[in-house]
């Protein structure tokens, strides 16, 4: 029971992050149907500024109020930033290019901004718990957790809730909507897809570097540590089905857990377990479990 | 199938090319140099693996499943059965991943595009995490190889790299016998139109069946020679999905043009990583990236389609 | 000869989640038979035409090809036995020269096993893809890449790439359509010409009833997904039910 209760709570944990990462990737893939390894800089990203961001608010002895503003802040400012520059410049070129080529520009970008990193903030690993230490821990279930570690779980509701709300109910959402399903017809109905595309981006961005930034007091921020989550990520965005919002959260829940479970039972399989999931999802249900509908062309 | 291979200009090239650079070890170059074609050279034998797919626009991005796998069979069988001998070492790693190769075949060949690639990171990436953690593999550490004998005699660096020489040019004659066959024209002919391969009579899942057991082989044998003159095998070097990344990289860096460029280009790519470390260590990344995004906007058919235009000026030229 | 069935279709059944492209489809097919085959569109001449050459499964019904039931068969195998078809879109291979396609072709259907092995560029198979190529009157655009070429040229190479291995029975999915009208009746007065040489039977589908009534033996008129009429070209074309559902008038 305790056991069960331990993996439930930190694969929730794991999954929550998860999924606001993935969550940015799999929108990408369904509207602009690029894979964008780049994901992983946008992470990093945002766990380095909000990192430095944090640190500038210790160092000057300034109000503890500031870190989740300074979080959500660092989160947009790369989301925005790096989106902006990485769609302008790189991705308009490329579109109705090989989706292998697109797939591999996105890596050299992603490898480029991984020494910019280096460069901008040096090698050594940065520790930005204050936050973290600011909300304490309680007991649930027995278990001693961080309260920051939990709001992760209250932050990915949050924005689970915002992004059904957006796509669902605003004229806005409708739109993306329109051109996830049929890109073709939407061009045709006079919809500005490259405008849809560049927001689009950045809101993917974005979500990826408040995944960053959010995790960064709970964890050593240093140079490389972005490496894994993208494959990860990826394995979420394949299990749940690429381009599916419900994929997203379901893979996030379904890695999440099993990721705890692992760690927990059977550490070495850690690795292991989730790819192996990844590749009988992909074996059983090539499109992932809840692919979007695909229009039938004739 | 072979009949008339010698008279084919790429093959003509490529073992010129061979020659003139065992010659130029025995003589001139010092050692690192040495190493560094070596280490081109053997790499390059998975560059060609991939050039295969890529011709079929399969993309794999966990190819290192093989190199690895590769790798780690010829680790294994020193440590189990004593083998050093430089030939077992090639065949059992060719072998290792061809069968490999051959099971996950039945299951990837039915896969395109960006799923086929993701499949094969799946599948790379669960190697990945048993070798990671297998104590008895030597977890992240890996484990040391020995040096390499022939027949029951050591084996001098120098005699190494000719037998590498060696296996390169029988692979790369092999496969272009294979390009040139029926079954060659099928790779370009499915990625133009796979309903009308079928019309025509031949299943297209075995045609990429059979072309995939070959890059598996040709990645597996890779592999087995970098361990080899590595001394040295490792799941973050040999197995990683960055390994993977950077298997596609060459691939796309050499071009597709001939049996020559994936060998050009991973040579070019192992001194571009010498000089990097040297001069720039912190940048080796971006190098990487920076080459990548260059060769995407401004060189689409990689080294060789370069190589190609000099030539041809030069040809050019020439009539005028 | 004339009168041995070579194709029989009996009761074809296939419907995509509702909607229904064929009902109780019966035909048969006598060898050197020339059948138009018509209909307006989404009619069900293309999923005829599929079902028969393996491409789609019949829900229900039976196909047999010289006696032998092959409902359900894989395309590849369907060419093999010498049931052959081209396409409404033409399914060439765009970056290939027009003789590589045929000798893609050709090689195919000569050689199997370890013989694929085998360098393409083979004197004898050379030489078989020039005589078809001179058959179809293509031979001038022997090396140019299929992808800069003319709508009706692509078709007749996807005919001829059809043909290649001499087939007993040959689909035609609108072999005319896209070509200019100057070019339909050379193309077909080619093809038919072809084809009557080797006694194959030929079905078409085809929209241009001049083409249909100077060219079959036989029209099939579907609407629907059913057979409404099945009768030379004469009876056919005055046919009540035709005129309304096929010519529209
Ligand atoms: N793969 C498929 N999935 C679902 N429905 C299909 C499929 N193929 C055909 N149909 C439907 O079956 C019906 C018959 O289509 P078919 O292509 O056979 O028409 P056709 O007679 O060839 O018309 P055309 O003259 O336009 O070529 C149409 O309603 C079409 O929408
Ligand atoms: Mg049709």
């Amino acid at each position: 029971m305790q056991f069960w209760a331990t993996v439930l709570l930190d694969g929730l944990t794991y999954a929550s992050y998860l999924f606001i990462v993935s969550l940015g990737l799999t929108i990408i893939f369904g509207v602009m149907k690029i894979l964008n390894v780049a994901h992983g800089s946008f992470y990093a990203w945002g766990a380095y500024t909000a990192a430095f961001a944090i640190g500038f608010i210790t160092d000057n002895e300034l109000s503890e109020a500031l870190f989740l503003p300074a979080i959500l802040i660092s989160a947009i400012l790369v989301g925005v930033v790096l989106g902006y520059v990485i769609e302008r410049f790189i991705l308009r070129k490329m579109y109705n290019q090989d989706i292998h080529l697109i797939v591999l520009a996105t890596f050299g970008v992603f490898l480029i901004f991984e020494d910019l990193i280096i460069i901008t903030f040096g090698v050594d690993p940065y520790l930005p718990y204050q936050p973290a230490m600011m909300l304490g821990w309680v007991d649930i279930v027995g278990l001693n957790r961080g309260v920051y570690q939990l709001t992760l779980i209250l932050l990915a509701s949050i924005v689970a809730f915002a992004c059904w709300y957006g796509l669902t109910k605003t004229k806005w959402g409708k739109l993306l909507q329109s051109v996830i399903y049929d890109r073709e017809i939407s061009v045709a109905m006079g919809i500005d897809v490259t405008k849809v595309y560049v927001v689009t981006f950045i809101g993917g961005a974005i979500l990826g570097a408040l995944g960053g930034a959010y995790v960064a007091p709970t964890t050593s921020v240093s140079p490389g540590f972005a490496i894994d989550l993208v494959v990860l990520s990826f394995a979420v965005v394949v299990i749940g089905g690429m381009g599916s919002i419900p994929g997203a959260l379901i893979g996030s829940l379904i890695v999440g857990i099993l990721r705890a479970f692992a760690v927990h039972q059977a550490p070495i399989l850690e690795l292991f377990v989730v790819f192996a999931v990844m590749a009988i999802v992909l074996i059983i249900r090539p499109e992932g479990l809840f692919a979007p509908p695909k229009p039938r062309k004739i | 199938m072979f009949t008339g291979i010698f008279k084919d200009t790429s093959v003509r090239i490529l073992i010129t090319f061979m020659i003139v650079l065992c010659v130029l070890s025995s003589l001139v170059l010092p050692d690192w140099m040495q190493n560094n074609f070596m280490y081109g050279l053997s790499r390059g034998l998975a560059i060609l693996g991939l050039m295969l797919l890529w011709r079929t626009n399969l993309v794999s991005f966990g190819h290192a499943l093989y190199y690895g796998f590769g790798a780690y069979a010829v680790a294994l069988c020193q440590k189990y059965f004593g083998i050093t001998d430089i030939l077992l070492r090639f065949a059992i790693a060719v072998i290792a991943a061809g069968l490999l190769g051959f099971c996950l075949g039945f299951i990837l060949r039915k896969y395109r595009e960006i799923f086929f690639a993701m499949l094969s990171l799946a599948f790379s990436m669960v190697l990945y995490g048993l070798l990671a953690k297998a104590e008895f593999l030597g977890s992240t550490d890996g484990m040391s190889i020995s040096p390499s004998t022939l027949l029951g005699m050591e084996l001098t660096r120098q005699y190494l790299f000719y037998l590498i020489t060696f296996f390169v040019i029988c692979a790369a004659i092999s496969i272009q016998a294979y390009l040139r066959s029926t079954l060659g024209h099928l790779t370009t002919a499915i990625q133009d139109n796979e309903i009308r391969v079928e019309y025509l009579g031949y299943s297209v899942q075995k045609a990429i069946h059979i072309k995939y057991v070959m890059s598996a082989c040709l990645a597996g044998g890779a592999g087995g020679l970098m361990a080899a003159s590595l001394g040295q095998v490792d799941p973050d070097s040999m197995v990683n999905w960055n390994v993977s990344g950077e298997l596609v990289f060459i691939t796309i860096m050499s071009g597709w043009g001939n049996i020559l460029a994936p060998f050009i280009g991973a040579i070019i790519f192992e001194f571009i990583r010498t000089y990097a470390f040297e001069w720039a260590p912190q940048a080796w990344a971006a190098i990487v990236g920076g080459t990548l995004l260059a060769i995407i906007f401004f060189f689409p058919g990689g080294i060789w389609s370069v190589i190609e235009k000099v030539f041809n000026y030069g040809k050019k030229k020439n009539v005028k | 000869m004339l009168n041995d069935t070579v194709l029989k279709a009996s009761d074809l059944n296939k419907s995509f989640s509702g909607i229904v492209a064929a009902k109780d489809i019966n035909v048969s097919i006598n060898q050197g038979e020339i059948v138009g085959i018509i209909g307006a569109n989404g009619a069900g001449k293309t999923v005829f035409v599929n079902m028969i050459t393996g491409y789609l499964k019949p829900t229900s019904g039976k196909i047999e090809f010289l006696g032998e039931d092959i409902t359900g068969i894989e395309p590849r195998n369907a060419t093999h036995i010498g049931l052959c078809r081209s396409f409404q879109i033409s399914q060439v291979f765009m970056t290939m020269s027009v003789k590589q396609n045929l000798m893609i072709a050709m090689s195919l259907s000569k050689k199997s096993g370890k013989a694929l092995l085998d360098p393409i560029a083979d004197e004898e198979i050379s030489k078989e893809c020039d005589k078809i190529l001179e058959l179809y009157k293509i031979m001038d655009q022997s090396n140019n890449i299929v992808s800069t070429l003319s709508q009706g040229i692509r078709k007749l190479l996807d005919i001829a790439m059809a043909v290649v291995g001499n087939p007993k029975v040959i689909l035609l999915d609108e072999p005319t359509s896209g070509v200019s009208v100057e070019e339909k009746f050379g193309i077909m007065d080619i093809v038919i010409a072809a084809l009557k040489q080797t006694e194959t039977s030929v079905l078409f589908v085809e929209h241009d009833m001049e083409i249909v009534e100077r060219y079959v033996d036989r029209v099939i008129a579907f609407y629907q997904g059913e057979i409404i009429c099945d009768a030379p070209p004469k009876v056919a074309l005055s046919d009540k039910k035709v005129i309304e559902y096929v010519l529209g008038h």
